[in-house]
């Protein structure tokens, strides 16, 4: 009896993604550019001559894995039914939180000690800095998106204070915060080998382990069953037992975390300092990484994946044929609002479907928000 | 004189379900025509075949003897069909007039001009709308009412109403039924579906019986009785009375005491309420609908604070108990707002049938889900309660019908075996089916040695069901009468606010 079903996210995602290129095409075939000939540029700008160095693919799987962890982060939140947009300000602070604690180890500290520390200390900064919002959610009622976007500002400029005063690169940059010796980063030397690529570095396999563990704890756990079911209805879940208000502070934490994570991987690996003045734009990235991959972890993945091509490919493709750039960004965008429009229609009639079955009151309007 | 409508072999279905099969009904000028038939039997895609919403795969349309095609409801609004949809099509922000406006296709709407026409012909219905009043702010009944006037603004003279009795109180029920006999004697033809069969007995001339998508039958409603109309609906003899063995003389197991409780708007909504609800028996608590019964049960459940008094369950206080210790105590509840409240729509009928034990074992074990156990348990529910969904377990609860949906909450906190049920409108909206099947299965708890708390608006449920019966009036136990001296009228006097006065045992 068992048929095999795909499931119907899995094929709107797909079909987002298909539209996306083919408005690309028909933008490329208005310009007068042969699409093929364009989208194999940008494909092969992903990966150049990987018989020859692997740099370019290294340079594509780790903007993935970047921008994977801060998918991860929006997906865990809106499972519970959270937005987390601060997850831009929850790299920069997990990043600056892992910076100090590394200044402050010995030079000859082990390698995996140092790795230890900053993945611990980057978690827990960005886990505490997202807890903030949801402790206010949580306790006060306060909107987590007006909190977050609030927090990412704070964020910003606390950084640039310590930075520039505490921990500049030197006397004259104060912009950038001291450079940290690929020793004490997230770099390791064999994968530097094998990509033949400084940017490439640990947090790879963080993001590949976050992309199985948040699957795991959603999927199979207790607590992940609790915290979805937060996010599907509160009042159910309240009635099962369920705390809705610890919910929304664990899934908060736990969204900081992987932010944290994000940061980590991206200021201590892909870069080894801090530039402040800006908030890193892969923690907005994440929204559309989490859009794209409806929530799911294995989706988040896929999206991070081909967002990471689309991003890393698109200079080779202006190089080598004249489009221009901008026309990669035109492709996530629309994919991006294929997307918001998939999810908009779902939740419309979801909406309207809940409405229905709770007919007998269907009278007091607007009770079923989560 | 040909027949207002005439609907030849009908034939629709769904992918899986043959929702109607070969259906021909038909209804004449001046009768009110009474569509009977279980959830899913069909009743609804019927009339949206009808109405214009759903295209038959084959059969015909006739109406006053010409074949027509209804390609929508436009079509059917100039035909002189009008619905009252079982949910309804309303604006919540808008007025009763901006509603009633909305989808007339004109370009300018001269408001005020509206609203008078509205406000004359709610007088000559005797519906007493205010055109003025936001939807928002009236009742169900009330909106019920727009719904009406929608229609008749419209010029139907062909009026479906579907269930319209589920979500009103006995009282509006009467009333629905008065204005519906008005609209027969101002010339309108009335289809009215519904499952309970007093009404059909109350109002309609006759009666089409469907089950499962065929017609089982049309009688006169005069001859036949509600026995036989049931046997045609649910396919088998349906024991419409209760037999209930008497009470045993238990231990009290369930205990309020001077319970005080706030509603939404920091109102006092239960004041100083005691009872107590003893092992193997049924306390009803009756009460006309917003009279704190909701608040009460809530609090008792743990979902709303209790503000003073206290409340035990075999002897411990459970005061201040959170819902999960509660629910380890051995306390069930069936809540009032099943989609709200009873379940997690998107979740899997399985997760929603194991969403009070799926943090204990076997259910889980340190802190992972056995799946395995899950499915067992939600298939045992399934079968045991009739519960019908499409692939089972892995249903989506969200694509399961409202009475299936009601059978899995029932089915979910009574297989727990709890020393206490809660049980809010357990048969609210369900078909006579599955009304005498809940009743038998809320006696057997009780025969099993369950304190059951019956909460229902349902004054007749409450009297055949109970053992004593609480009466709740503004917040205030008015009383507890014993099976013997609780007859309608009491009961009734109580619920309208005169106290026995009689304090609780
Ligand atoms: N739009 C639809 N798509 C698929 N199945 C439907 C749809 N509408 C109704 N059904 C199915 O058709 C059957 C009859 O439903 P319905 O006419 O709503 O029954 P009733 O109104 O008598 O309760 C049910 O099995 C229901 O699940
Ligand atoms: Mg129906």
């Amino acid at each position: 009896m068992k048929r095999l079903r795909v499931p119907k996210p899995f094929i709107f995602a797909v079909a987002a993604v298909f539209s996306g290129f083919v408005a690309g095409a028909l933008l490329m075939l208005i310009i007068g550019k042969n699409p093929i000939v364009g989208y194999a540029a940008l494909f092969r700008g992903a990966v150049k001559n990987p018989a020859v160095s692997l740099s370019a693919v290294g340079q594509t799987l780790i903007m993935s894995a970047i921008l994977c962890l801060s998918g991860l982060s929006l997906a865990f939140a809106g499972k519970v039914g959270l937005f987390n947009i601060g997850a831009a300000g929850q790299m920069l602070i997990g990043g600056f939180a892992a910076s100090v604690a590394v200044y402050r180890l010995p030079t000859d500290c082990p390698k995996a000690l140092t790795i230890a520390v900053i993945l611990v200390v980057g978690a827990f900064g960005g886990a505490v800095w997202a807890g903030v919002a949801g402790v206010l959610k949580a306790r006060f009622g306060i909107n987590e998106v007006v909190a977050t976007i609030m927090l990412n500002w704070v964020a910003f400029w606390t950084v640039d204070y310590f930075v520039r005063n505490y921990f500049p690169r030197d006397a004259y940059v104060k912009t950038t915060s001291r450079v940290l010796p690929d020793a004490m980063s997230l770099r390791l030397q064999w994968l530097e080998k094998i990509f033949d690529s400084r940017f490439v570095n640990f947090g790879l396999f963080v993001a590949v382990a976050m992309v199985v563990l948040t699957w795991f704890i959603m999927n199979k756990t207790v607590f992940g069953f609790e915290l979805r079911a937060v996010g599907a209805n509160r009042f159910a879940a309240e009635y099962a037992g369920i705390h809705a208000g610890t919910g929304t502070v664990c899934a908060m934490l736990i969204a900081g975390a992987l932010a944290g994570l994000a940061g980590v991987t991206y200021y201590l690996g892909y870069v080894t300092s801090i530039q402040v003045g800006v908030l890193p734009s892969y923690g907005y990235d994440g929204i559309a990484v989490a859009l794209v991959g409806q929530n799911s972890p294995g989706g988040v993945a896929a999206a991070a994946l081909l967002f990471g091509v689309l991003r890393s490919g698109k200079d080779f493709m202006t190089i080598e044929t004249g489009i221009m750039n901008e026309l990669a960004d035109c492709v996530i965008a629309i994919i991006i609002y294929f997307s918001a429009a998939i999810m908009l229609y779902e939740k419309l009639s979801a909406k309207l479907t809940k409405k229905r079955a709770a007919a007998p009151a269907a009278a007091e309007t607007g009770g079923g928000k989560p | 004189m040909p027949p207002v409508i005439e609907m030849r072999n009908i034939t629709k279905t769904f992918p899986g379900v043959a929702a109607n099969s070969n259906i021909s009904i038909t209804l004449e000028e001046g009768e009110i025509h009474a569509l009977l038939g279980e959830n899913g039997a069909g009743k609804t895609t019927l009339m949206g075949v009808l109405f214009g919403l759903h295209r038959p795969d084959s059969g015909s349309v006739y109406i006053r003897g010409e074949k027509r095609r209804i390609a929508g409801p436009p079509d059917a609004a100039a035909l002189g069909i009008g619905m009252v949809h079982q949910h309804f099509k309303l604006v919540p922000a808008f007025t009763v007039t901006e509603n009633i406006m909305l989808g007339t296709k004109r370009f300018l709407l001269n408001t005020k001009k509206a609203a008078a026409d509205i406000a004359a012909l709610s007088a000559r219905h005797g519906l007493g709308v205010d055109p003025h009043a936001k939807i928002e702010a009236v009742s169900v009944g009330m909106q019920q009412r727009v719904e009406i006037l929608k229609m008749l603004h419209r010029n139907a003279d062909i009026l479906i109403f579907d269930e319209p009795t589920a979500v009103l109180t006995p009282q509006e029920t009467a009333e629905l039924m008065k204005i519906m006999r008005s609209l027969i004697s101002q010339g309108k033809s009335i289809i009215f579906i519904t499952h309970k069969l007093h009404e059909i007995k109350a109002v309609a001339d006759r009666c089409t019986v469907l089950r499962a998508g065929k017609v089982s039958g049309t009688v006169n409603v005069a001859d036949t009785s509600a026995e036989q109309m049931a046997e045609m609906m649910v396919g088998r003899k349906v024991s419409l009375n209760v037999v209930k063995p008497p009470p045993r003389e238990g231990q009290p197991v369930f205990a309020a005491q001077n319970i005080t409780v706030w509603g939404a708007r920091r109102e006092t909504a239960v004041r100083q309420a005691s009872f107590e609800v003893r092992e193997g028996e049924i306390l009803g608590l009756a009460g006309v609908d917003g009279n704190g019964q909701s608040e009460l049960a809530e609090a008792l459940a743990g979902l709303r604070k209790i503000h003073s008094g206290s409340l035990t369950l075999r002897g411990k206080d459970i005061t201040r108990a959170s819902v999960k210790k509660r629910m380890r105590q051995g306390l069930a509840h069936i809540p009032e707002d099943r989609g709200k409240r009873g379940l997690i729509l998107d979740f899997s009928l399985a997760d929603n049938l194991a969403l009070a034990l799926y943090d204990r074992p076997p259910f889980s074990r340190h802190g992972l889900r056995d799946f395995n156990q899950i499915n067992l348990y939600a298939q045992k529910i399934i079968s045991d309660f009739d519960v019908r969904a499409a692939s089972g377990g892995q249903t989506s609860a969200r694509a399961m019908s409202g009475g299936n949906r009601q059978k899995a909450v029932v089915g979910r906190e009574m297989e727990r075996k709890p020393a206490v049920l809660i049980a809010v409108q357990p048969t609210r909206g369900l078909d006579v089916g599955s009304i005498e099947y809940i009743h038998k299965r809320l006696l057997a708890l009780r025969e099993d040695g369950c304190a059951i708390l019956l909460v229902s608006l349902d004054l007749d449920e409450i009297l055949e069901l109970s053992d004593r019966v609480a009466v709740i009036s503004r917040g205030r136990i008015a009383g507890v009468l014993g099976a013997a001296e609780a007859d309608k009228n009491t009961v009734g006097l109580m619920m309208a606010g005169a106290g026995k006065g009689a304090e609780v045992t």
